[in-house]
C-alpha cells in the first residue's frame, strides 16, 4: 500500500524525469512521425528500376558474373560488398577506389538477381538532393551531435521510461475515486487537461514504454556489435598469423553456395569482400525466412583463398535480442495499417507530453507537492480515504 | 484502519488494455497475414477507447 510519503516520492520522480526529457521527447515524436513513412517517402523521391518478372523457381544469377561486370565498369575500384534487396530480387554491388574511401567516392550498381542485367548505376543518376527527411532523420537519431548526441538521447529515453513507470504508479492514487477514462470538460481547463493526460497516458502506456525502451536498445546496438566484432575478429585473425594475403580471390559464387549449404533454410543477405580488417575471408550474413527469424542473423566466414567454410554461427543472444526488438521501435513490420496505428499512437503521446507540460506551467499557487507535504504530516491521523479525497481536489 | 486500495477498479481497464496492446505489438512480429490483421485490430482497440472516452466527455452542470 502506498503511503503519502511514497506517493510524494513517486510524484517527484514523475515530475522531474518528465520535465527534463519532455522537450527532447517532443522533438523525437515530431520527427518520428514522418519517419514512420520513411520507405514510402524514399520510393517517392528516389529513382528505381524494377527487376524482371520471372517464374517462381528461377535460379539466381551467378555472383562471379555480376562481380566481373561491376569490375569492368569501374576497373579502378575494389569490390566492397554484395547485398540482396530485402523487398525485391535485386542485387546491390558496392564498390570504391579503396576501403578507406569516403562515401561520396563509392559506386553502387544494381543488378537483376535473376537475369543478371544491370538495372541502375547510382553514379550515373542525378544525385538525390538531401531532402528534408535527411535532416529529420539526423535530428531524430543524434540531434546533430554524433555519438554524444545519440547517447544523450538514449539517456533522455531512459528518463522517459522512468517517467512512464512513475506516472503509472501515481495514476493509482490520483484516479482512486474517478471513473476510468473520465474527461471532465465542465470543470476548469486544468481539470480537463489533467483528465486527458491520465486517459491518454494510461492507454498509450505500454506502446510508449516499448518504443522508448527499444529506442535505447537501438542506440546500444552499434557499439555492442562493434564490441563483439572487436572481440571475435582478432581471435580469428590470430589463426592466420603470418599467412600472406590472398592475391587471387576464390569464387564469390562458390562462397555463396558453400554458405547456403552450411546454413540450409536461410537467406543470404550480404557478402563482404576481403578487406583490411578481415583480409582472408568473405564475410557472409544470412537470415531466416519467417517474419521472426528474418530478424535473426547468422554470420559465416569463407576462406577467400581455398573457398572453404571457416566458421558459421549465430550472433550472440544479446545482439539477437537487439535485432528482434528493432522493428518495435519503427512500427514497420505489419504493413501500412500498422504504420498508421503507429502514427496515431505517436500523436496521442505528443498530447500526453503537451498536457503534462501544460499541467506543470499552469500549476496552482499551492502546488501538488505542498499538498503532499501537508498530507505526509497528516498521515498518521488520516485514513487513505481522506488522502485520496484531498488529492483529487 | 484504511480501506484497501481498489486496485481492480483503478487499474483493471488499464491492465486489460496493456495486455491487448502487447499482444498487438507482438502478433505482427511473430507472423504474417492473419497475424498482421489481428495486430491491427488489437492495436486499434486502445485508440478507439481514447476516441470513445473523449466523445463522451461530461459537459453537464
Amino acid at each position: 500500500m502506498l503511503t503519502a510519503r511514497k506517493i510524494r516520492l513517486w510524484y517527484r520522480v514523475h515530475k522531474w524525469t518528465s520535465l527534463i526529457c519532455t522537450v527532447f521527447l517532443l522533438m523525437s515524436c515530431l520527427t518520428g512521425l514522418p519517419m514512420i513513412f520513411n520507405d514510402e517517402i524514399f520510393s517517392l523521391t528516389h529513382h528505381h528500376v524494377a527487376p524482371a518478372n520471372v517464374s517462381p523457381n528461377t535460379p539466381l544469377t551467378n555472383m562471379d558474373v555480376v562481380s566481373a561486370m561491376a569490375r569492368l565498369r569501374y576497373p579502378g575500384d575494389k569490390l566492397i560488398a554484395i547485398s540482396f534487396d530485402d523487398d525485391e530480387p535485386r542485387i546491390l554491388v558496392g564498390m570504391a577506389p579503396n576501403f578507406a574511401s569516403k562515401p561520396s567516392q563509392h559506386h553502387q550498381l544494381i543488378f537483376d538477381a535473376h537475369t543478371g542485367k544491370l538495372l541502375e548505376d547510382k553514379a550515373q543518376e542525378p544525385k538525390p538532393k538531401p531532402n528534408v527527411m535527411t535532416y529529420i532523420n539526423t535530428l531524430h537519431k543524434t540531434i546533430y551531435a554524433g555519438i554524444i548526441g545519440e547517447l544523450f538521447l538514449a539517456c533522455m529515453a531512459l528518463l522517459f521510461v522512468i517517467a512512464l513507470v512513475s506516472g503509472a504508479v501515481v495514476y493509482g492514487p490520483f484516479m482512486r475515486r474517478l471513473e476510468f477514462g473520465i474527461v471532465r470538460k465542465n470543470k476548469s481547463p486544468r481539470v480537463k487537461w489533467f483528465d486527458l493526460h491520465n486517459l491518454l497516458g494510461i492507454v498509450t502506456l505500454s506502446w510508449a514504454f516499448i518504443v522508448g525502451a527499444t529506442g535505447i536498445m537501438n542506440t546500444l546496438s552499434v557499439p555492442l556489435f562493434t564490441m563483439w566484432t572487436a572481440q571475435n575478429v582478432p581471435r580469428l585473425m590470430a589463426l592466420y598469423h603470418g599467412r600472406p594475403i590472398p592475391k587471387q580471390l576464390s569464387s564469390v559464387n562458390l562462397a555463396v553456395e558453400t554458405v547456403q549449404k552450411a546454413l540450409p533454410g536461410m537467406q543470404i543477405t550480404n557478402i563482404g569482400f576481403p578487406n583490411p580488417r578481415t583480409p582472408f575471408h568473405y564475410v557472409v550474413f544470412a537470415k531466416g525466412k519467417t517474419p521472426l527469424t528474418s530478424r535473426l542473423f547468422d554470420v559465416a566466414l569463407v576462406d577467400a583463398e581455398s573457398g572453404r567454410l571457416t566458421v558459421a554461427k549465430g550472433l550472440p543472444w544479446y545482439l539477437r535480442a537487439l535485432e528482434v526488438s528493432r522493428p518495435l521501435h519503427f512500427g514497420d513490420y505489419g504493413g501500412m495499417p500498422l504504420k498508421v496505428i503507429w502514427a496515431l499512437f505517436d500523436v496521442a503521446l505528443i498530447m500526453v507530453l503537451l498536457s503534462g507540460l501544460y499541467l506543470w506551467l499552469s500549476r496552482r499557487k499551492t502546488p501538488v507537492e505542498d499538498e503532499l507535504d501537508r498530507l505526509v504530516k497528516l498521515e498518521e491521523l488520516t485514513t487513505e480515504e481522506t488522502l485520496a479525497g484531498a488529492l483529487r481536489q | 484502519m484504511s480501506h484497501p486500495f481498489p486496485f481492480r477498479k483503478v487499474y483493471g481497464a488499464a491492465m486489460i488494455l496493456t495486455a491487448i496492446t502487447l499482444y498487438g505489438l507482438l502478433s505482427a512480429l511473430f507472423g504474417d497475414g492473419v497475424w498482421d490483421e489481428l495486430s491491427w485490430v488489437a492495436l486499434a482497440i486502445p485508440l478507439v477507447v481514447i476516441a470513445w472516452k473523449y466523445s463522451r466527455a461530461t459537459r453537464r452542470r
